[in-house]
């Protein structure tokens, strides 16, 4: 007993030193594997109070090129209301449930990260404004990522900059799907991957979100095909996607949710569980 | 000691905040910011108290984790780059450091450039290591270890001498 209590006298700097070092490679490892899994994140008061505060400064400084974009967004909306038979008339409830499917929530980025190879972004609305997790994220030129994690004021945005993300997405043209994924090269860059070879993809091909995820809505905007690569591997291509977005320069985002989301997930998990 | 332990505590606040608010959002081109927040450990007194540094140390990482929603890169890193100061102290100012009064913020001799380019390179290295976490990154990881590491040591070498104590 004494002889234990002694050694750990002697070694007390080195055992401490390992403590804390398991402790901060399990946070490492954590923030690394799947989807949700990380415990040290903004989203939370202290960091989204910092982040709001330095972000109303910077904010200051491209005032006029955000009020830019959103007047050419509104305009954009105009166009497609005048185009309608009917401009006045509010647009169709789904016929049989009376209601919308989609709901958009709006906030603003108040952190954004482009330039390591898990990006995340922080939104200054958490779940008091009714943001859950698994939420889309776009802004009025495309997709942005996904809600991670939430807290009762902020949230912190899963980025489409990931390493770990993968996307539904599809040629808007032929109508075949792959998944988006990032090769963490260029913050203007994602890639396009598993579109069979068959399908007659050129350049300049716009790529929007699939039909296959519940957490996007069909036909959003993603980016435009860049360069197409053979993998002689594989049979399939894989495809350079220059991003509408300019990630590394974001302010007012919309978040979707989708009210039909819980039932499919929980479908999903039921059919899993029946096999 | 006192006084040592105050000016400990205010330079972990003021460089915490240094790094948050101003460093966090150069992103010169495009990816590269520097990381002077570990001048805290470059910089804490010689023969001081071994735990206290390494408790430190990991808060300081784990902070700044918490901004850059990185898991617990930064903490691993400053974890380590603490552990292994006492080892860059003796290659760089020789065997006998600890009788001699050494201040790592004092006029630049090779032995305090030496001390301050190695911990910087290790700690980096790490860093982005823990950061991009696999194999086939190895060229990104190297490349960003040698960009940040050259700014980040101008930086730091900027602020040790802007807030040089004046000689008491």
């Amino acid at each position: 007993m004494q002889q234990i209590f002694n050694f750990i006298f002697k070694n007390s700097n080195r055992l401490l030193f390992l403590l804390l070092l398991a402790t901060s490679l399990v946070l490492v490892i954590q923030s690394h594997s799947y989807h949700r899994s990380q415990m040290v994140n903004s989203a939370n008061f202290l960091t989204g109070t910092v982040y709001e505060e330095v972000n109303e400064v910077k904010t200051y400084f491209s005032l006029r090129e955000q009020n830019d974009k959103l007047a050419r967004e509104n305009a954009e909306l105009k166009r497609i209301l005048f185009n309608k038979k009917d401009s006045t008339s509010v647009l169709e409830k789904d016929s049989v449930k009376g209601y919308d499917k989609i709901d958009v929530i709006q906030s603003k980025v108040v952190h954004n990260s482009y330039n390591t190879s898990e990006n995340y972004l922080t939104i200054n609305s958490g779940s008091k404004d009714g943001i859950k997790p698994d939420m889309g994220v776009v802004s009025s030129q495309g997709i942005i990522g996904i809600v991670e994690k939430v807290s009762p004021r902020y949230a912190t945005i899963f980025s489409i900059l990931n390493v770990k993300s993968k996307i539904n997405a599809k040629v808007k043209r032929t109508n075949h799907f792959g998944s988006l994924i990032w090769n963490a090269k260029n913050a203007g860059y994602v890639q396009l991957v598993e579109i069979p070879r068959l399908a007659s993809v050129k350049k300049g091909d716009t790529i929007v979100t699939g039909g296959n995820s519940r957490i996007f809505p069909e036909n959003i905007p993603v980016g435009i095909i860049d360069k197409i690569y053979i993998d002689t591997e594989t049979n399939y291509y894989t495809l350079n996607v220059r991003l509408f977005n300019d990630m590394t320069n974001l302010n007012h985002v919309y978040i979707i949710q989708n009210k039909h989301g819980e039932e499919i997930k929980k479908l999903e998990a039921e059919t899993k569980k029946n096999e | 000691m006192n006084s040592t332990l105050i000016l400990n505590i205010i330079r972990f606040v003021l460089l915490i905040i240094a790094q948050i608010v101003i460093f966090n959002n150069i992103d010169l081109f495009g990816f590269i910011n520097p990381y002077p927040y570990i001048l805290f450990i470059l910089l804490y007194p010689v023969n001081s108290n071994r735990a206290g540094l390494l408790v430190a140390s990991f808060l300081l990482g784990l902070t700044v984790d918490f901004f850059a929603n990185s898991g617990g890169v930064h903490a691993a890193a400053s974890l380590i780059l603490a552990n292994v100061r006492p080892a860059f102290f003796k290659f760089a100012f020789g065997l006998s450091y600890e009788y001699q009064t050494i201040k790592i913020n004092d006029r630049l001799s090779p032995e305090r450039f030496t001390f301050i380019f190695i911990s910087i390179i290790t700690h980096h290295f790490v860093m982005f290591l823990l950061e991009f976490f696999k194999f086939t990154f190895i060229l990104d990881i190297l490349l960003r270890t040698i960009v940040t590491t050259i700014f980040t040591l101008i930086v730091s070498i900027i602020i040790i001498y802007l807030f040089k104590p004046s000689k008491r």
